[in-house]
């Protein structure tokens, strides 16, 4: 990622300085395609590195902050509920512009691409704490007591008998939440991160093509969309072992 | 113990031996509803106890206090000489952690009455698991003691198989197999023919005699086939109202039975004077 500087001046001069014309009109849609194309290409390497590092992290907190949420100690509990709730309960967009305008003022600054990518962990890592903890709760209580009665320790429950089954029960839920957040995504641009919906925007100030830009954009988005929906459907299949 | 303690209360040869299992007047209450009143009771190593009586009687919270997965209100449980839900602290009897509980339920395994199989897992490894986790087996070794145990309840093909494919029966028998890998000295069969389909349950009983008949492991059987617990029962105990009511060898208790209670529950059952149901 580039971090706070946007796109590099020499990047944008190479990709518009060839047009024909600075009238907008003069610009023909087929070289509107030619030409924003290792653009939006350009972004698309960004978003999927966004839907990467912002997924796994918040994979890694759905875990966390749902495994928290049942813990035995009380004020685990809260703190973990507290912090769930708050970031399910706020916009992604104002929380964005919270860790970009606000939190230096404060005397925090953090990299662009680091906000971007902190901010859609905490949003869609909140949603996926309660998909994890709904789905261990899901798991009967019957198989808690058998690993009991196999004199199984609590984390070895949890690890061998508990988390595999519930896993498979939050898959389909964590397929719909990775396709949130690769579409959240789209929300970074107005923080001046360099992804693809950044890109567009960019280039339909200077030349203009509404109709065939945003196209581009909406194919670009489905093409990681039917991806991410293809990895999730291989993850069930790969994890129904046992299943009639 | 009440009355029945002047009398012969087991057909089982105790003599000289010490109870590895004792309850001491142990309660249990959910809520207001108290299902176990101050409850004495031993069992001996090697001993098999049948646990008839009504619904809602306590049989089942007392298996389940024995394995840890309730907390007794009163009382206490020793087995082989330990405090199961207590610890000694400078004299003192103080609540035991998880720490102390995994160390002494090590020697109590239990059979549920919905088998509670892990369904993730194929038989061999639902057997393999604990062994290899919990008592540290090598894998190697673990697998060497399942397949003796699966051979014993005639579940040997089925080893690759994952439990959902497994009738209930066939599913009983695995859970009893899994049981038994860990070597405990007391086994709990809490209702194991209660869930499943009429002609199933033979071979699950049939599985269990054979435990029994081999075994030194003492057994407590929660159930309500009578005639199996009077082939397989040492001694009886009858619970209602979360006491016991009367406990005795099946012959007495089957034959002659001396409370009221226990006659109308009996009649219940249609149970002749041998045990058999008709």
């Amino acid at each position: 990622m580039t971090g706070g500087e946007g796109i590099p001046p020499a990047l944008w001069n190479k990709a518009t300085s060839d047009f024909p014309c600075t009238e907008r009109k003069d610009v023909i849609p087929i070289d509107v395609y030619s030409r924003v194309l290792p653009l939006l290409l350009d972004g698309f390497v960004v978003t999927i590195q966004l839907v990467i590092f912002a997924g796994f992290l918040s994979f890694v907190m759905s875990f966390v902050g749902g495994l928290a949420r049942l813990s035995r100690f009380a004020p685990v509990r809260w703190v973990a509920g507290f912090i769930i709730e708050f970031f399910r309960g706020t916009s992604l967009l104002v929380q964005l512009f919270w860790l970009y305008y606000a939190l230096p003022l404060l005397g925090v600054t953090l990299p662009t691409g680091l906000v971007g990518i902190v901010a859609l962990m905490l949003n869609y890592g909140s949603y996926g704490s309660e998909i994890v903890r709904s789905s261990i709760l899901a798991i009967p209580k019957g198989q808690t007591e058998a690993a009991i009665a196999l004199n199984m320790t609590p984390f070895q429950r949890m690890k061998s008998i508990i988390l595999p089954q519930a896993f498979r029960i939050m898959l389909p839920s964590f397929g719909n939440l990775m396709i949130e957040l690769m579409k959240g995504t789209a929300l970074v641009a107005l923080i001046t991160i360099p992804d693809m919906t950044y890109y567009i925007k960019e280039a339909r100030n200077t030349i203009g093509h509404d109709t065939q830009l945003f196209s581009m954009l909406l194919v670009a988005y489905f093409i990681i969309g039917i991806a991410l929906t293809m990895l999730f459907r291989w993850l069930e299949r790969k994890f129904s072992a046992g299943r009639v | 113990m009440t009355d029945t303690q002047e009398k012969r209360f087991t057909a089982y040869d105790i003599d000289g031996k010490e109870p590895i299992v004792k309850y001491r007047k142990i309660s249990k209450s959910f809520g207001d509803n108290e299902v176990l009143k101050e409850i004495d009771f031993d069992l001996y190593p090697g001993e098999r106890v049948a646990i008839i009586g009504p619904s809602g009687s306590g049989k089942t919270t007392m298996a389940r206090l024995l394995m840890t997965l309730e907390t007794p209100t009163a009382g206490t449980i020793e087995v082989d000489g330990r405090h199961l839900w207590h610890k000694e602290v400078n004299g003192k009897l103080v609540p035991a952690d998880e720490k102390h509980l995994h160390e002494v339920r090590g020697d109590i395994g239990m059979v549920f009455q919905h088998f509670n199989l892990f369904p993730h897992m194929t038989i061999m490894r639902n057997l393999t698991e604990a062994p290899v986790k919990v008592l540290g087996l090598p894998k190697k070794e673990a697998e060497e003691r399942a397949k003796e145990m699966l051979e014993k309840v005639g579940m040997s093909e089925k080893a690759k198989d994952y439990p959902a494919s497994l009738s209930g029966g066939q599913q009983q028998r695995v859970a009893i197999a899994r049981a038994l890998v860990m070597r405990p000295k007391v086994m709990l069969f809490d209702e194991p023919t209660s869930a499943l389909d009429p002609e199933t349950v033979g071979e699950v009983l049939n599985v269990i005699k054979d435990i029994a008949k081999q075994g030194d492991m003492s057994m407590m059987l929660i159930t309500h086939e009578m005639s199996f617990a009077r082939e397989v029962a040492d001694r009886v105990c009858f619970f209602d109202e979360g006491k016991i009511q009367e406990q005795g060898p099946p012959s007495e208790i089957f034959t002659n039975p001396e409370t009221e209670r226990l006659r109308e529950f009996l009649k219940g059952f249609n149970v002749n004077g041998n045990g058999e149901s008709q």
